[in-house]
């Protein structure tokens, strides 16, 4: 449960001395995305699990790597819950020993992009078409088998959800993604 | 020949007396003799408890009553087990407490070795950090960590896993003086801006009041909480925890708030137009129904925990930093405040809604506590236990002294009231301690009478008996049709020859009559721990009263005659 949003009664308005208080901004629940910096210790990843976990968050994607600095590993985080509480809860992430900081994502200045493998049932006729759908998002094939192929795609995860949504549901035997990764564009902080 | 190299153990006792502890609290056990052996040669004195959730509440009421870190030492499996609770009291109330548990050696770590148990995994959720110690060469550096981090910022629990290969074996390491944690920083002054604003809304409020929490105990800000009160001419009120920041007796304080809470303080709190929280944390004790609570004040809070802002209550100002060193600036930003009219209403609730209590129909726990506040002049440390004793207790045993209350507050846990007055006591050699406990707590963790006797301490136990779990059965009456379920204590023993038992002094009390001249025969019994058994009613209540998930402005006075609703509340 989320704090009230402030109601101004003449009385607040009268101590805060001004007309109206800026609307509370409330964030749509939804994706989020969320970097973390994190020291490369042991349990750092339960530590940061327990907080999506205990506000009720469900993690989409987890993609933990190391960072420019030894000793340091990333972690990008889409997640999605209420987003009332995103902004304490990236707070209570901050809190951790272990994490040096943690940063909201979602509607910032951004390059993102994920990496998917997609292995298609595809004898006879149909490799044709799942070539065509291949060709049409730039993916590669980076297996060649008989009754199969893998394809590699990258980009947004837009994209790559628009790529796998073209295959019917038999033809995908298997399904890999990277989960999603963000950088901040320009001297940015990510 | 080169000098021998001291074992982990050593190194780890060498690091403890280098951060000046004085006692550890513990339970041996297989895989922490290696700790257990290096003791015998260490200045530290070890304090063997009866059951390790015991060394828990000591290492807790020790840490309350001096500031200073409480260390504990047990085994592994369930000897560290048995200390979650003590964990899980001390992370809620932000407790500096350093745990130190004994490990299987490393190659059997995950492979159900007897005595093994997860304990880092077991215990994320109740530390402020851990460690599971691999090589000793990591022992100076993390006890300095775990002693920084225990005790700077929000104070809290850090458990230590040792692996028994690690303390046992040698230990070439350096001691640390320096913390290098880049993810950890700790706020300190507060952002001037935000305390520029915060004085100029206390200085536009007609109704402000001071909500004074755990943080302003820990950070020593009581004097500055009655220096801006009496500036500004605004009450102050103060939590559970919050008790003895600010002199409680100071005619701008209205007591406690919350669910039982003086009825003028919640009343204050009700009507106020702006509420500043100082290191408080809108526990749902204190607001009852959030979507009403005070939705006609603008709302300041001071916290040294970021991630308080917003939990609970959306501030207007939000200041992260000191309690102590936040009000030290803001003081100076404001001038007597227009309050005239607000502190005669408040005084007019304190004259028309005082706390009472019936001084017919038997012994009553309120009279008990009453008469230890007189006859301790509130000059004692009081623990408590958990239920209606404790909250009878926050009522009637005013509290001047900073660290002189010592409750478990968040975690609300039965067992906490006895082992704590010990820690307390040792913490404190000079203080006269009081442990107030109900019959139901008193039995969790009554064997440390056995140390309390041992040790010869001057801690004194008041046993508020009514012989029934009380504050559960006050809701079943007022809840639950007076359904009692889970609350009888019958078969409690006679507490006095229980304690006689472990060679403790002990009295009772029957009579009202009684009540003085046993509690000051008590109070100065110099000889070692004692006992005095309160014999009162059964069946007595807790008011005033808001009931869990109800707004303030549902606070129940005197007890009802019509029927309640059962609470929507948590808990």
């Amino acid at each position: 449960m989320s704090s009230p949003t402030a109601i101004e009664t003449p009385s607040r308005r009268r101590v805060l001395a001004r007309a109206t208080a800026p609307a509370p901004a409330v964030a749509a629940t939804g994706l989020h995305t969320i970097s973390l910096l994190v020291r490369d210790a042991p349990g750092v990843l339960v530590r940061v699990a327990m907080v999506f976990s205990r506000r009720g968050y469900n993690i989409e994607s987890l993609v933990v790597s190391a960072s420019a600095e030894s000793g340091f590993s990333r972690m990008t985080v889409t997640c999605s819950g209420d987003g009332a509480i995103l902004e304490q809860m990236i707070r209570q992430l901050a809190k951790l020993i272990d994490v040096v900081h943690a940063l909201d994502h979602t509607t910032s200045d951004r390059f993102e992009t994920e990496i998917a493998l997609i292995k298609i049932r595809c004898a006879g006729a149909l490799r044709r078409e799942a070539l065509e759908v291949a060709e049409h998002f730039n993916a590669k094939v980076v297996d060649y088998a008989p009754e199969s192929v893998i394809l590699r795609v990258y980009g947004s995860s837009e994209k790559l959800d628009a790529m796998v949504s073209l295959f019917a549901p038999e033809q995908i035997v298997d399904l890999v993604r990277s989960g999603k990764i963000v950088m901040a564009r320009a001297l940015e902080m990510t | 020949m080169e000098p021998k190299l001291p074992t982990g153990a050593e190194k780890l006792i060498q690091c403890l007396e280098r951060e000046g502890v004085e006692y550890i609290f513990g339970y041996s056990g297989g895989a922490a003799m290696p700790i257990f052996d290096a003791l015998v040669d260490s200045e530290i004195e070890l304090i063997l408890v009866r059951h390790e959730q015991g060394a828990a509440h000591m290492a807790d009421g020790y840490a309350r009553a001096t500031g200073k870190p409480g260390v504990v030492l047990v085994t592994s499996g369930p000897g560290a087990t048995n200390t979650v609770t003590g964990l899980l009291t001390a992370h809620m109330d932000s407790v500096p407490m350093i745990v130190l548990t004994g490990q299987t050696i490393t190659s059997m770590l995950g492979k159900d070795g007897f005595q093994e148990a997860d304990v880092t995994g077991i215990t994320y959720a109740v530390v402020k950090h851990s460690y599971l110690v691999k090589k000793a060469s990591d022992i100076p550096r993390v006890t300095r960590e775990a002693f920084y981090i225990a005790t700077s910022g929000r104070p809290g629990p850090v458990l230590i896993d040792l692996p028994k290969d690690v303390t046992q074996g040698p230990c070439d390491a350096a001691f640390v003086d320096e913390v290098h944690l880049p993810g950890y920083t700790v706020p300190s002054h507060g952002d001037p801006a935000a305390i520029r604003r915060a004085a100029e809304l206390l200085q536009n409020a007609r109704r402000p009041v001071l909500y004074v929490g755990h943080g302003a105990v820990i950070s020593g800000a009581g004097k500055s909480v009655i220096r801006l009160a009496e500036k500004l001419r605004a009450p102050i009120v103060n939590t559970l925890l919050g008790k003895g920041a600010a002199d409680e007796t100071h005619p701008l304080h209205l007591g406690m708030l919350g669910m039982h809470g003086t009825a003028y303080a919640n009343k204050a709190v009700d009507h106020c137009d702006l509420i500043m929280a100082i290191g408080a944390r809108w526990d749902d004790r204190i607001t009852g129904k959030l979507d009403e609570f005070c939705l006609d004040a603008v709302k300041i809070h001071i916290d040294i925990d970021p991630a308080e802002f917003g939990k609970m209550v959306t501030p207007d100002v939000a200041i992260a930093g000191d309690a102590r060193l936040v009000l030290e600036e803001m003081i100076p930003l404001v001038t007597s405040g227009d309050t005239r009219d607000w502190l005669d209403q408040c005084e007019a609730w304190r004259q028309r809604y005082p706390l009472r209590y019936a001084k017919q129909g038997g012994l009553r726990a309120q009279h008990v506590l009453d008469r230890l506040h007189a006859v301790s002049r509130g000059d004692a440390i009081i623990t408590t236990d958990v239920g209606q004793h404790q909250m009878w207790a926050a009522q009637f045993c005013l509290s001047t002294t900073n660290r002189h209350w010592i409750s478990s507050g968040g975690a609300g846990t039965m067992g906490f009231g006895f082992p704590a007055a010990i820690g307390a006591q040792l913490g404190c050699p000079d203080k006269k301690v009081w442990a107030v406990v109900g019959d139901g707590g008193f039995q969790m963790t009554q064997a440390e009478l056995a140390t309390a006797s041992i040790h010869k301490l001057r801690t004194k136990c008041l046993i508020v008996n009514n012989n029934y779990l009380g504050m559960v059965r006050q809701w079943q009456e007022l809840f639950f049709d007076n359904r009692l379920s889970g609350v009888d204590l019958v078969g409690n023993p006679d507490f006095v020859k229980l304690a006689e038992a472990y060679g403790v002094k002990a009295w009772r009390i029957r009579r009202p009559a009684d009540v003085d001249r046993v509690l000051a025969a008590a109070h100065a019994y110099d000889e070692g721990p004692c006992v005095v058994v309160a014999e009162v009613v059964k069946e007595d209540n807790v008011y005033p009263m808001i009931p869990s998930g109800a707004p303030i402005s549902r606070m129940i006075i005197e007890k009802p005659k019509e029927p309640l609703e059962k609470p929507t509340g948590s808990t």
